[in-house]
């Protein structure tokens, strides 16, 4: 079980949260600049490494909030957990 | 190779059975060979055992980090059924599910492979209307799939006692696919590697490929290993959570998430199910191996994860979904868990394909991919030898994602 330290409500369990996915680069700011290959690439190929990732977690049963995690894929370990993306 | 048979049995055993042959030789590592696949797993032997009977080719390296047939091929719950969703992949798992009824005779190995129906337990609206769909697809390919009633799912499965009237989800109905399979791990893997080994293929345990190597032209030209390099033109991947770990040491990057899914099993008891139950409402399914343990698989964890453990949370969830339905089974012990971690493409089925990288193959996002051992071996085979893709797996390249042309393929997990 993660416990994720909440900004708003302190270190809680993951059973009180919803996976949100890998969080995303940000979205490209001019979009008819990018090339479809790209598109592509930034739509499907998150970053999967044997490290630290970032991901978004719903403070669902909690104080509703979504949060940016970074958390590493062997270890479980939580680094960081801030408020937006 | 020894041909195992009641007569070979008979002849070894007047030798005190001191005369048997080992059921695949260990050779010495060359420098240079026509293909490596990496991964002596399910897909990487069966696709080394394709390679060398369907395309005669046997100058071949199948190079694994650690034992053989201990990596996902161990890691798994051993239920090969074909009830998908998808044009693409109903043929595929109808294929690879007819291969499997047939292999212990053309390995000859003794798979003990134990073909039991596979009950779906629906316990809401929405499933009941999800299996009709699945079960109209699936009749165009000659899967089977049929609708019985509560009163004949719990006749035929005595055990099932939760899940009544009073119960938080009462169960609606059932589905029944007769296709479906069990059989034992280890021998899929040792009787490849057996039938490989005989025809010429090399495999080589205890060799952990470090880096992929690329030549001047940009194509692949080998792989790094522990124990040096080894050079082939053409290198197929078949490393299951890993295949993006391998493929960024050239750069490659591919749509896929590495995660983690639960399983374990209890402490063998008579025989008390004889069919897979599967409950995709709860997110659980089992079925009773030969031995009489309760082999019982759950969800996955939420996010990435290369782990092999499982995570508590997820595998108390597991248990209590389990005992809303058999209650008696709170009374059992549980031997052993594992979690095998896996690679999901974005769009949740699978990778067989070429890549941008001249020689580079991958099979991969085999989330389930268990049953899938013979087609898709024989499909990995076909593209390494033909550098084209062979009907069945031309649905799964990469290409599809340059398209967005996806096979969403909401029948991947038993458990959904």
């Amino acid at each position: 079980m993660l416990v994720l330290d909440c900004p708003f409500c302190g270190p809680r369990n993951e059973s009180e949260f919803a996976y949100g996915g890998p969080a995303l680069a940000p979205r490209p700011a001019d979009p008819s600049a990018v090339s479809d290959a790209d598109w592509v690439d930034w739509l499907t190929v998150p970053p999967n490494p044997m490290g630290e990732v970032e991901e978004r977690w719903w403070h669902l049963r909690g104080c509703g909030a979504w949060l940016t995690v970074r958390r590493h894929t062997v270890t479980h370990a939580v680094t960081e957990v801030r408020l937006g993306r | 190779m020894q041909r195992y048979s009641f007569l070979s049995l008979c002849r070894h055993a007047l030798g005190q059975h001191r005369g048997w042959a080992p059921v695949w030789r260990t050779r010495p590592l060359r420098d240079r060979y026509s293909a490596i696949i990496v991964g002596a797993g399910g897909h990487g032997l069966a696709a080394a055992y394709h390679l060398a009977k369907d395309h005669g080719i046997t100058d071949v390296a199948v190079l694994e980090a650690g034992w053989l047939g201990g990596g996902n091929v161990a890691r798994n719950t051993v239920t090969i059924r074909s009830n998908y969703m998808r044009d693409e992949s109903i043929p595929f798992y109808v294929k690879s599910v007819a291969m499997y009824e047939a292999l212990t005779r053309d390995l000859n190995f003794n798979l003990m492979h134990s073909r039991r129906t596979m009950i779906d337990v629906l316990q809401t609206w929405g499933m009941v209307r999800d299996r009709r769909r699945r079960r109209l697809i699936m009749d165009i390919y000659g899967s089977t799939y049929r609708d019985i009633d509560v009163a004949e799912l719990r006749r035929r499965i005595p055990a099932l006692t939760g899940g009544g009237p009073g119960s938080r989800l009462p169960i609606l109905g059932a589905a029944v696919h007769t296709d479906a399979a069990v059989n034992r791990h280890d021998a899929v893997a040792w009787g490849y590697a057996r039938a490989a080994d005989a025809m010429g293929v090399e495999i080589h345990q205890q060799t952990p490929v470090r880096t992929l190597l690329r030549g001047a032209d940009g194509a692949i030209a080998g792989v790094e290993t522990a124990r040096g390099p080894v050079r082939a033109p053409v290198v197929a991947l078949a490393v299951s959570g890993h295949t993006t770990t391998l493929t960024e040491t050239v750069g490659l990057r591919l749509p896929l998430r590495t995660i983690n899914l639960t399983a374990f099993v209890s402490e063998p008891v008579k025989p008390v199910v004889d069919v897979v139950v599967n409950c995709p409402d709860l997110g659980v399914y089992l079925s009773q191996s030969d031995k009489g343990e309760l082999v019982i698989g759950g969800a996955t964890d939420l996010g990435q994860s290369f782990r092999r453990d499982i995570k508590q949370s997820v595998f108390e969830d597991t248990v209590a979904a389990m005992l809303e339905l058999f209650p008696a089974f709170r009374r059992l012990k549980l031997m052993r868990q594992w979690g095998g971690h896996l690679d999901m493409a974005h769009d949740a089925s699978p990778i067989v394909s070429a890549t941008d990288i001249a020689g580079l193959i991958v099979s991969a996002g085999w989330w389930g991919g268990y049953k899938a051992i013979p087609a898709g071996g024989a499909g990995l085979a076909h593209l390494i030898a033909t550098g084209r893709p062979d009907a069945l797996t031309a649905p799964f390249g990469l290409n599809r994602f340059r398209h967005l042309d996806y096979v969403i393929e909401t029948g991947t997990t038993t458990a959904r």
